[in-house]
């Protein structure tokens, strides 16, 4: 038993989780902020909601979801496991449930960051000729990347914070799935204050850093364009 | 930005009002129970059993109430150190119930060991999964195995001790999917998401969804007998100790069986 509660595995599982989940809402929300930003119509809103509903829904029932969709008789479980995959108490789990509560931090900011870029710029580019692709990687994104690098960091915090879904997707397996949310609520619930006081103060650490230079940054960027362009690499 | 705030003003005074109702439908719904309820801090594995007795009981005392409240023996046990309102604790395993008793907590005259259980290896049933005992645990087809969590679950810690005693300590690590009580566990192999589970017999009896394929040695872990006890902060100790001793009274004992308990000789 003491090696399981001893050692810094939950550390370990939870930093990959949140690069692993980062990687995907940074791609995922910065395309669908875009996306949403280009085509916009009446069913905008509606779209908007569902890009927004996992900030505001319970964890039991973003985990409840999952569970329905990846289970072994779920939609996306039965395909999976046509290859062998079983998502449901694995890493991989514990990297969706993550992604999923993370998204719509990632969607929300870079969709305001694309939102305050002067549009003139992108215009000049197109006339200019270049495709939109280019337009967006060398115009938009270099513009609204102050709001881009803050979605990547609230997300990447949001991520290291999640539990409830990733309790009901991955499970506590210690040295797989157990992150430090999950072994806070585990000592919690046996009454291991010890092991509970060490694993908060690591999460409340890594998170006051993430927050302390989400501000330190975005305050560099806007407090001095030129700062912030001499400092970048 | 007025119509903003007028809103904003309907709402502060809909709580405003509404504040004196919530907190006293709190109080009401938290607050001392009426004399006739007696709160039972029960194993989940008991859950079926408990709640054909509690209305039994109830039938047969009238203007008596069985609130029963179930969850993982050591979580209960944690309820209880923490000033949980409870009348009578009926714990899975011997150590949550001498944790109260060393801290003084329960009324040491009143425990008494009601039912007895077996361990056993579980799998789904819709799938044969080629495991056929606990040693084809340490298979590599075996990725999930749900076990208690054995820090507040007496059935993990079974299960830990049954790893040890046939050498799986180490083949399992890392395949256990820890749950909050055993119930979770069962859930977890009838939901198909766990390979293999360690639940009580009594457990596996309770849904289709699941098979036995292997029975735990008695020797490989303690013997699995559950005490009943009234804790010394029951407000209700009198009523308390009547139920406890009709869980070990013959009307109590045939529901107990048919739920496929043993019952331990005294």
């Amino acid at each position: 038993m003491d090696f399981i509660s001893q050692d810094l595995s939950p550390l370990w599982i939870s930093l990959a989780t949140s690069v692993a989940a980062t990687t995907i809402t940074m791609i995922a929300g910065m395309g669908a902020a875009a996306w949403r930003q280009r085509r916009t119509g009446p069913l905008s809103p509606i779209i908007d909601a569902i890009f927004l509903l996992p900030l505001v829904l319970p964890p039991t029932l973003v985990g409840f979801g999952l569970l329905v969709l990846f289970g072994r008789n779920g939609p996306l479980g039965k395909f999976l496991l046509g290859f062998g995959a079983t998502v449901v108490f694995s890493w991989p789990a514990t990297v969706i449930a993550a992604a999923v509560v993370s998204f719509p931090l990632m969607y929300l900011t870079s969709r305001a960051a694309l939102d305050q870029v002067d549009p003139h710029f992108l215009q000049a580019a197109r006339t200019l000729g270049a495709t939109e692709w280019r337009i967006f990687r060398r115009v938009a994104l270099p513009l609204a990347w102050p709001g881009v690098l803050a979605g990547t960091i609230l997300s990447f915090a949001r991520a290291m914070g999640e539990f409830g879904a990733t309790l009901m997707l991955a499970g506590n397996i210690p040295g797989r799935t157990e992150t430090i949310p999950i072994a806070i609520y585990f000592a919690v619930e046996a009454g291991d204050m010890r092991a509970a006081v060490r694993w908060s103060a690591i999460e409340l650490g890594i998170s006051f850093v993430l927050l302390a230079a989400l501000y330190y940054w975005t305050h560099a960027a806007s407090g001095g364009r030129a700062r912030w362009a001499r400092s970048r690499p | 930005m007025k119509k903003f705030s007028v809103l904003l003003g309907v709402v502060a005074a809909v709580m405003l009002l509404s504040y004196p109702a919530v907190i006293s439908g709190l109080a009401r719904d938290s607050g001392p129970a009426s004399v006739s309820e007696i709160t039972v801090s029960a194993a989940i594995s008991l859950k079926d059993a408990l709640d054909d007795i509690g209305k039994k009981y109830e039938g047969s005392h009238a203007g008596v109430k069985v609130v029963s409240n179930y969850g993982g023996s050591g979580t209960l046990r944690n309820q209880i150190e923490q000033g949980a309102p409870v009348d009578v604790f009926f714990s899975a395993s011997q150590k949550d119930m001498d944790a109260l008793n060393a801290k003084g907590l329960i009324e040491p005259k009143t425990r008494r060991d009601i039912v007895a259980n077996t361990l056993v290896l579980i799998v789904p049933s819709d799938r044969d999964s080629g495991i056929h005992d606990f040693a084809d645990l340490a298979g590599a087809q075996v990725k999930t195995i749900a076990v208690g969590d054995a820090a507040t679950v007496p059935a993990g810690m079974y299960a830990e001790q049954v790893f040890s005693a046939l050498g799986l300590t180490a083949a399992v690590h890392g395949k256990l999917v820890l749950a909050k009580d055993v119930r979770q566990a069962l859930t977890f192999v009838a939901t198909g998401n766990a390979d293999a589970g360690v639940v009580y017999s009594t457990d596996a009896r309770s849904t289709s969804k699941v098979r036995v394929v292997a029975t735990a040695p008695a020797n490989s872990h303690d013997p699995i007998v559950y005490p009943a006890a009234v804790l010394k902060s029951a407000h209700n100790a009198a009523a308390g100790g009547t139920l406890v001793e009709y869980f070990a009274a013959d009307d109590a004992k045939a529901v107990f069986q048919k739920y496929g308990f043993a019952i331990p000789p005294r």
